[in-house]
């Protein structure tokens, strides 16, 4: 069944048809071609999908695009700003927070959100809430040492 | 090394610095340009019906109903590909059992042919013009099976009196020996102590977070396909999709491997679902896209591992080695996928020399099928295995002799170079005892009894465990590997564009899917060429474009891709040199090349790169009676022998008997990779080598229900990934002893930590809690088993 759906996104209303059953990260994905936003499991678990609803950080796999009708919607494509680097962006850079780049979008939105709840969380704290992002090429060491700089404010490298 | 804590200096040469990587900005801001990011006008979408039996035989397949579906453009099943003679899937490497005889090659059908072989065999292909609506077709497609026993136990494949293929009875695809039976029974017959292990190298399923996916389209323009794909090789899958499967020139048909997330071996394989989009765009007349939900990751994915073996190892008196013999089952799956093959033997028996000076090996593998996915390459491929086996029935021979196991190991390393090992390979280099030292001094090994004690006052149980490991990487040179039965030529080719303002465009046949060559090989080339870095541009993953290229596996890229770059960027400076010799007016010979500036040797005469680059292009002071116009140049390089990285890792652990639960207090990693480019892409090689090690040892365990054949573990909630809170902090350092066959000097860095983790992880575990032996993964019931004396 094909139904009407409204909600604004990366700050611009969106009015599209789309079928009742279409997940809000197939909405992104394949309605809005906001392919940022990844799919790397089935079952919720992996997070490559997560983005901000109302600000909150959501895994947009495990959502009807219908359950937002109304919402905002924040996508990595939307983190950074007039080109300038999100700090969460510009520390997963520094720190070779990433190799494949697959999980990268939803471990930057989760990292973001992690931050925004406890800005001074420790080592643990952080392993801990990195909880539902699955990486399989880092080993999650530089991912910590990436939220850590970008917790300590310090300016990247720019080489 | 240096790390990324190190200032980069860019008026330094950029080799050696821990350039922060171009290909970032793109995965960081969402514009990465993944195979399912691609959306071709016309787009339909696949879905493929998959087997829910493991072993059956198919009566009928009815799509009346599913062809009536709303949306749905074509169906194809495997009579569609047997009336159109489309062939198997071919296996790129031929092993000859100890009887002379090849290994038993059975068909590898696109789509069934009247039998499916394990949970997930593709049976057919529903094509509509959205996802949902080919899902919904493809629940409507009515398959009649007959059940046959399924054959999941490896050790009892040869014996259950069912067989996975109608015309390999007892499933036994091959039964491999390798190296000196005779020397081996003497030595063993003088032994004064044997110690013998058995061993399960537990079975994986890769699980890179990009699933497989393509997206296949054919054009009546100029009659050509093309076909995007999550792939390691696209000139490799190209090649085995047209010469071996569907018959087409390689003209015709453009694979593009875009951005690729992760590999770790499971990439690497011409799978089905590429052949039969491939075949169907043509007939639909319209691009397919599918890509693989995680559940079908879990199912068709090839699977890595997968041994049950025995070992024993004979010492004279002094602890001396004095031979090994290896008996090995490796399941083959269902069917022989790639390189499935060569995994447990050529790249496995190979290594069992270890660091040592073990005179005298033999290995046995017996091959089977089974009615699972198939098996094949992941993270290391068989050396992995083999240096699972050596390092802990070295632990156990140092426990068993009441010797220090660093001093046993160190007693018998290899110490002079090159070595011919008695399983075919040939170390050009190493440095085993300097790598051994410093582990132990970083991981303070002297203060360990009182560590050690301070655990056992709390009622904790810590353990230490070495493992020095080797492999053989740079894969391979083309003729040992075509005299040891490969079916393919190993080298690499590159391209060196230079255009007329000077700037340039590399094109490799390497891939990368998370390693970072558009940044090390443009550090690479800008330091041979003397130009900045932003000036060179890598291109790679796409047929279209790269000459020819073998691709990425085996940790090769830039011991042989690199070279294959190096090769063309001196044919480049030589030509450069006769341009230079033109406009200086000199001889060619007097010409020298540095830090990007042609000079007349001894004088103070000079033309820079960005001049001679544009009389290349603007030839009116050129010699064009002896040299072509232009700056292009081509490279192939097929190594004259592997690459020898080789380390020690030291893992420290503390176990709590009440719960079973074991903490990492320390993992140590000092790698020997010869020279390094950028040590910060190194590093975190190593880092997420070890955790996929870690994962292995600790919690990841493929598992088939034996009666059934059903994967249990068939998604992130049944199959335990590695996840931040379960793997430590590495403390990583490095040796260096150069490759000396490679102009770079390189060995590659990609496998070694998920090679060298899993012993040093059992060996600290099981020393831990004084247990012989504990099978990986080693989960926390395991553990609480064994720490309070209950069978396993």
């Amino acid at each position: 069944m094909d139904v009407s759906l409204s909600l604004t996104v990366n700050g611009k209303a969106v009015t599209k048809t789309v079928d009742s059953r279409t997940l809000l990260v197939q909405f992104l994905r394949e309605t809005l071609q906001l392919t940022g936003t990844h799919i790397g499991c089935d079952t919720a678990q992996c997070g490559a999908c997560t983005v901000h609803m109302n600000g909150r950080a959501i895994k947009s796999c495990s959502m009807l695009a219908l359950q937002v009708q109304g919402s905002e919607i924040t996508t990595i494509e939307a983190l950074s700003k007039n080109g300038e680097l999100h700090p969460m962006q510009a520390a997963f850079r520094e720190c070779h927070g990433l190799q494949c780049g697959f999980c990268t979008p939803g471990m930057v939105m989760s990292a973001v959100q992690l931050l925004a709840d406890n800005p001074k969380a420790d080592e643990a704290e952080i392993r801990e809430a990195l909880d539902g992002n699955i990486c399989r090429c880092t080993g999650y060491q530089n991912i910590v040492k990436s939220i850590q700089f970008c917790q300590s404010g310090k300016t990247p490298t720019t080489v | 090394m240096g790390n990324m804590n190190d200032v980069v200096d860019l008026t330094k040469s950029p080799i050696g610095q821990s350039l922060r990587r171009r290909e970032d900005r793109r995965f960081i801001t969402g514009a990465g340009n993944y195979t399912d990011d691609v959306t071709l006008h016309g787009q339909t979408y696949g879905v493929f019906l998959r087997s829910p039996h493991a072993h059956a035989r198919i009566k009928s397949i009815k799509l009346d109903a599913a062809l009536k579906s709303p949306g749905v453009v074509d169906i194809i099943t495997g009579a569609d590909l047997a009336e159109a003679k489309v062939g198997g899937l071919p296996c790129g490497w031929l092993i000859h059992s100890k009887d002379g005889t090849p290994m038993k090659e059975p068909a590898h059908p696109v789509l069934a042919q009247g039998k499916v072989r394990h949970v997930g065999d593709q049976v057919a292909l529903v094509i509509a013009e959205t996802l949902l609506e080919a899902k919904d077709a493809a629940e409507l497609v009515e398959v009649d099976y007959e059940e046959l026993t399924p054959v999941i136990d490896i050790s009892a494949a040869d014996s259950i009196g069912s067989a996975v293929h109608d015309d390999v009875a007892d499933n036994v695809c091959y039964d491999w020996g390798h190296g000196d039976k005779a020397a081996v029974d003497a030595a063993f017959a003088k032994a004064a102590h044997v110690t013998k292990l058995s061993f399960v190298n537990n079975r994986l399923i890769p699980n890179a977070i990009e699933p497989r996916a393509a997206n296949a389209s054919y054009t009546r323009h100029d009659e050509s396909y093309t076909l995007y794909v999550a792939n390691q090789n696209p000139h490799v899958e190209r090649l085995l999709m047209c010469a071996f499967v569907l018959g087409l020139p390689e003209s015709k048909v453009r694979v593009i491997a875009p951005d690729v997330g992760g590999g770790f071996g499971s990439k690497i394989f011409l799978y089905a679902e590429d052949v039969a989009l491939v075949w169907a765009s043509k007939r639909v007349g319209r691009p397919i896209k599918w890509t693989a939900e995680r559940s079908e990751s879990f199912l068709t994915d090839a699977h890595g591992r997968d041994h049950v073996s025995t070992a024993e190892l004979a010492m004279d008196k002094d602890g001396n080695f004095l031979a090994l013999r290896v008996k090995t089952i490796a399941n083959m799956g269902a069917y022989l996928s790639t390189f499935a093959s060569a995994v447990p033997t050529i790249l496995y028996a190979t290594l069992l020399a270890g660091q040592y000076k073990t005179p005298a090996i033999y290995a046995e593998v017996k091959a089977v099928f089974t009615n699972t996915a198939p098996v094949d390459a992941y993270r290391g491929a068989g050396r992995p295995e083999a240096t699972y086996l050596v390092e802990r029935i070295v632990e156990q021979a140092a426990r068993e002799m009441k010797m220090n196991p660093a001093e046993l190991r160190r007693q018998n390393f290899i110490t002079t170079f090159p070595y011919a090992t008695p399983v075919g390979l040939t170390y050009d280099v190493g440095g085993y005892a300097a790598h051994l030292d410093k582990a132990i001094k970083m991981a303070d090994v002297a203060g360990y009894p009182a560590r050690k004690a301070a655990s056992a006052a709390k009622g904790k149980m810590r353990g230490m465990g070495y493992a020095c490991y080797i492999e053989a990487c740079g894969i391979a040179p083309s003729n040992i590997a075509g005299a040891l039965g490969a079916r393919a030529g190993l080298f690499e080719a590159g391209e060196v564009r230079v255009h007329p303002t000077g700037t340039v465009t590399v094109f490799t046949g390497s891939h990368s899917h998370g390693q970072g060559h558009e940044t090390t090989f443009a550090q690479v080339v800008a330091a041979r060429l003397g130009i900045p870095v932003e000036n060179v541009e890598i291109v790679h993953g796409d047929t279209g474009r790269v000459p020819f290229g073998m691709g990425t596996y085996g940790s090769r890229s830039l011991a042989v891709g690199g070279t294959a770059i190096v090769k063309a960027v001196d044919k480049i400076i030589a030509k450069g040199k006769k341009i230079a010799a033109h406009l200086l007016e000199a001889a060619d010979a007097d010409i020298e090349f540095e830090n990007g500036e042609f000079k007349v040797a001894g004088t103070d005469k000079k033309v820079a790169w960005g001049n001679v680059s544009l009389t290349a292009y603007v030839p009116h002071n050129f010699p064009l009676d002896k040299l072509e116009p232009g700056l292009n140049e081509n490279a192939f390089y097929d190594p004259t022998n592997f690459t020898y990285p080789a380390g020690t890792y030291i893992c420290e652990v503390e176990v709590d008997p009440e719960t079973g639960k074991v903490k990492i207090e320390q993992f140590v990693a000092v790698d020997d990779f010869g020279n390094i480019v950028n040590p910060m892409i190194v590093e975190g090689q190593v880092q997420g080598g070890v955790a996929q090690g870690l994962g292995q040892a600790m919690m990841e365990g493929c598992t088939y229900d034996v009666a059934s054949g059903q994967l249990l573990t068939g998604s992130f909630m049944d199959y335990a990934m590695p996840r931040a809170v379960d793997v430590p902090n590495i403390q990583i350092s490095t040796t260096n002893t150069p490759c000396s066959h490679n102009p770079l000097g390189v060995k590659g860095c990609g496998e070694a930590g998920a090679i060298g983790s899993p012993p040093a992880y059992m060996n600290a575990l099981t020393d831990a809690l004084g247990v012989v032996d504990l099978a990986m993964p080693a989960t926390p019931e395991r553990v609480w088993r064994a720490a309070n004396g209950m069978p396993a």
